[in-house]
């Protein structure tokens, strides 16, 4: 079983970091890395580490140290400053880790698992391998998925995150076919949070330069890449070069269905840090999601303990002091809301007029912004709210005609600039509300407005004290308030709003026969 | 945040949080009694959406990096965005055009947004600072010009995440990886409002659609949904529930709830009312964090882009995934519906903006359509050939047809 093979290829280069500073950092070994180490960049050294403080003692050869830290550590062993550990459970990508492995585990149950084999070619065997089709089918089987695309589209994500690889192409993805494809040991999984360097990285290439095998041989861009690198790395190449021989006589004296694996497993563990030109690196980290655990630490000891629960006990008492309905009240008006415009979302019913990004044409907006030959199915919406009737330039239009026949388009008027005011520039809002002051509330003011006696001393006390572009909202809002208890209901009620709709009945035909003719559907 | 305190010794911190623990009690309580049904039992009686089947109409291609942010204008057409090397590109979506590009000083523009006269765009990210750009007098001159008119105008202490114009190109309200939100005025730079509550980076932030439109929503990486009173700067109500960073708030198009979008992979539905969580849209095979949500005109579908590449659809009343996803090639960081609902607007991490629409029929015209073809199959007896089809529907797409007749469980023959 491939859960055996791996673990077991996984434990050889499985520790944890404790281990890793731990056992291996015996001094014979240490002393080696600690002068192999002094031929790389710092940070490097540091990451090398394993005792690297033994560095100046030993000193005993570069080969031997080289050697020493190959043994230890295969391409990115121990390479892990001891940040990054802390990072782990903050990494932002560290969360979907956690769900795949879940999957994986799932997958690689002996029982229940995608069936994984040891495959026998005409030449040689091929340990460990699962087919594509099969692992579709347990996906589709185990996790709530009726469609194959979005099974593959699983299990390219998974391939990508390097959790299962193709065992002969670079490029991570999934087929529903026969190709093989194997499990990745956890020591390469993701979330160790590797952050592997270019040093390592030319290691790997540089040491399989050197086995002599066409599995191994490197593909175009990788030897793009390698040729860069020595490039880059020209004054150490020496030390690169030494430590890639070295790993390469530890591998050669593994087993050699071990060693098949294991290349396969180093392979893809690179194609997940270094993918293909073209391919998504899925180790990438949104920004702000590495901001925000920088600034997280800072934020916590804002306030003290106290401070925070007695802050969370006034949240509390404030919730239960509100009056909250019922959710099958809640849901009724959703469904309620839902039905009224349905008919005026694009997504659900088409418009009467071809939606633009169907039909190419711009037509449908200019309808919107005209106010004559407005269809019956626009009208209707004005009835919905005084907002909506607000919100249709036509509608606006025809709702000021009603208010000046009722004397009343003052109001209308006054809020209409109290809109504005909110629009200005903080400089010009004192000048402007004073201004409006005289225009609507004083004594003598040209375009008077009926407000309520409270209002009228909160806006007058706000235009005195400090007038900023909230001060008439409180009038505002008891004029809106007048305007649709009063005003938009019987504009509603009125010949003029029933009129004007059986009167636009007529043009929707014409629109509907209009949109028929053009297409919709594509 | 208890356990945290628990290790304080002193008295009055203990019956402190007694208290708070006797006040959760009884609102869970409270809480219960309300909890009478649950949305997607009272939806049952509603028809299904069905065939619901998202394309692509417009591929905006240009940027040279990851598109963080985009933004609609209100001509429909218009569209902002923002991308991680520092460009700032504005669409004609609708022809597909580049209008302008603007370089950023800095590089992660992490959000952007159109003011409400289409005369203005505001950006920030990186460099803490919001700043305004004009475009009104830049309608024929060279995209030189319009860096020149740029302004800063306020500055957080941390990285900006989003900000959006509050029904006025002389405000803006952002917020910050400070965890605070703020509102300036543009002209004078003037900090107006600051808004202190949250206790993680403020991701998002979304506008009420009230009439009085003074109320906003915010989400941040300390898993909270805040209510906030612009005039004021309080926290009028609070919403917890994700287990996650929240990526993503958006107001329902009523006003009464708020949708969110979580890195925990699901989405949730806030009820301002109930003054709890009503829905959770979640399903076993999605795994990866939602970056963005937002809404159809009638609240029925809630719009999600996932970090696994996908949009998905959700019948925000029945609770579940009403249509096979659509996909870019890497993480899709942001999505908004344009202001008259006619199209969605998608950016992602492979550097490309979309605009999609539904192709399909919406359950009216499917229903429409059902008859028509059970009426078809009925005449012409021996079932239809797919050349009647194609008679019947004009201009509709063949394989919309085969999906068509499949669910309404008659046979084509063959084609």
């Amino acid at each position: 079983m491939v859960t055996m093979n791996t673990d077991k290829a996984g434990g050889r280069r499985r520790m944890d970091d404790t281990a890793a500073t731990g056992s291996q950092g015996n001094p014979s070994q240490g002393g080696g890395t600690g002068g192999g180490g002094a031929l790389r960049p710092p940070s490097v050294r540091v990451a090398l580490g394993f005792g690297g403080g033994g560095g100046g003692g030993g000193g005993g050869g570069i080969a031997e140290a080289a050697l020493a830290a190959a043994e230890a550590a295969s391409p990115a062993a121990g390479h892990r400053p001891a940040t990054l550990l802390q990072a782990k459970e903050d990494n932002p990508n560290a969360a979907v880790y956690k769900k795949m492995e879940a999957i994986i585990e799932r997958m690689q149950d002996e029982a229940t698992g995608v069936p994984v084999k040891t495959v026998k070619s005409l030449m040689a065997k091929i340990p460990s391998v699962f087919t594509g089709a099969d692992l579709i089918q347990w996906t589709m089987k185990n996790l709530d998925i009726d469609d194959v695309s979005e099974a593959l589209h699983l299990g390219h994500l998974m391939s990508s995150h390097g959790y299962l690889f193709p065992i002969d192409d670079h490029v991570l993805t999934v087929r529903n076919d026969n190709t093989f494809y194997r499990f990745q040991t956890p020591y390469f999984w993701p979330s160790n949070m590797w952050e592997p360097e270019n040093t390592d990285y030319a290691v790997y290439l540089c040491k399989r330069t050197m086995q002599n095998k066409t599995r191994l041989e490197l593909a175009d861009y990788e030897a793009e890449n390698l040729a860069r690198l020595q490039k880059m790395f020209s004054r150490k190449w020496e030390f690169i070069f030494m430590q890639a021989e070295a790993q390469s006589k530890v591998d050669k004296r593994r087993d050699k269905l071990e060693r098949k694996v294991l290349d396969s497993q180093e392979r893809a563990f690179w194609d997940v840090h270094r993918p293909v030109p073209g391919c998504v690196n899925t180790t990438e980290i949104n920004i702000k999601k590495i901001c925000s655990n920088s600034t997280k630490l800072m934020a916590l000891p804002a306030a003290t303990p106290a401070q925070l629960i007695s802050r969370q006990i006034q949240m509390l008492k404030q919730r239960l002091d509100r009056r909250n309905i019922k959710l099958s009240k809640v849901a009724e008006s959703y469904i309620s809301f839902y039905e009224q415009y349905q008919e005026y979302d694009p997504f659900l019913t088409p418009p009467e007029v071809p939606n633009p990004w169907v039909a190419d044409s711009a037509e449908f907006w200019d309808y919107e912004k005209q106010v004559k030959d407005v269809s019956a199915r626009r009208v209707k919406r004005w009835a919905f709210s005084l907002k909506e009737l607000l919100a249709d330039p036509a509608g606006r239009e025809h709702f000021g005609k009603f208010l000046d026949k009722e004397f009343s388009g003052e109001n209308l008027k006054f809020w209409e600039t109290v809109q504005a005011l909110k629009m200005l520039p903080q400089q010009e809002v004192p000048e402007e509300a004073q201004r409006m002051w005289g225009e609507f509330m004083g004594e003598d003011a040209s375009v008077p407005i009926n407000v309520d006696g409270k209002s009228f001393e909160a806006t007058k006390k706000n235009v005195e004290d400090n007038p900023d572009r909230w001060s008439y909202d409180e009038a505002a809002a008891h004029v809106y308030h007048l305007m649709k208890t009063d005003s938009y209901s019987r504009y509603l009620r009125s010949d003029m709003y029933k009129d004007f709709l059986s009167g636009s009945k007529k043009k929707v035909r014409r629109y509907v026969k209009h949109s028929h003719t053009s297409k919709y559907f594509h | 945040m208890a356990g945290e305190v628990s290790r304080a010794p002193e008295e009055s911190l203990e019956s402190l949080i007694k208290e708070a623990d006797t006040l959760k009690a009884r609102l869970e309580d409270e809480r219960l009694k309300l909890n009478d049904v649950t949305l997607s039992h009272v939806a049952e009686r509603l028809e299904m959406i069905s065939l619901l089947n998202i394309k692509p109409r417009r591929h905006l291609r240009g940027h040279q990096a990851k598109v963080l942010c985009s933004d609609w204008c209100a001509d429909k057409r218009h569209i902002v965005s923002s991308s991680q090397d520092g460009k700032m590109i504005i669409w004609d979506a609708f022809t597909s055009n580049k209008e302008h590009a603007v370089t950023m000083p800095t590089t992660w523009v992490m959000a952007c947004a159109y003011a409400p006269s289409g005369n203005l765009v505001a950006c920030g990210g990186l460099d803490n600072k919001v700043t305004v750009y004009s475009l009104a007098l830049a309608e024929n001159v060279s995209s030189q010009n319009v860096s020149s008119q740029k302004k800063t105008v306020g500055t957080h202490t941390s990285y900006m995440s989003c900000c959006t114009f509050p029904n006025s190109d002389q405000q803006i309200l952002t917020g910050s990886g400070d965890s605070t939100c703020a509102l300036w005025d543009v002209e004078s730079g003037q900090m107006l409002q600051s808004f202190h509550g949250h206790s993680g980076d403020v991701m998002a932030l979304n506008l009420a659609p009230s009439e009085i439109g003074n109320t906003f929503v915010s989400g941040s990486c300390d898993k909270m949904v805040l209510i906030w009173d612009m005039r004021t700067g309080h926290c009028v109500q609070s919403f917890e529930g994700h287990q996650s960073d929240i990526n993503s708030v958006k107001f329902h198009p009523s006003g009464d709830a708020v949708a969110t979008g979580s890195d925990d992979s699901t989405c949730r539905l806030f009820d301002l009312r109930a003054d709890k969580e009503v829905a959770i849209y979640t399903k076993e095979s999605i795994i990866f964090g939602v970056n963005s949500v937002d809404f159809s005109v009638s609240g029925r579908l809630l719009f999600a882009g996932y970090n696994d590449y996908t949009i998905n659809v959700w019948d925000t009343l029945k609770c579940i995934r009403v249509s096979l996803p659509l996909r870019h090639e890497n993480r899709v960081s942001c999505l908004q519906v344009s202001p008259d609902g006619t199209a969605l607007s998608t950016g992602s991490w492979d550097c490309t903006l979309r605009v999609s629409i539904t192709t399909c029929l919406g359950f009216t015209s499917y229903v429409c359509l059902k008859y028509l073809l059970q009426f078809c199959v009925s005449i012409s007896g021996l079932g239809l050939r797919a050349i009647n089809l194609r008679m019947i529907f004009g201009n509709f797409n063949l394989k919309d047809c085969f999906c068509l007749t499949t669910s309404v469980g008659c046979a084509v023959p063959n084609a």
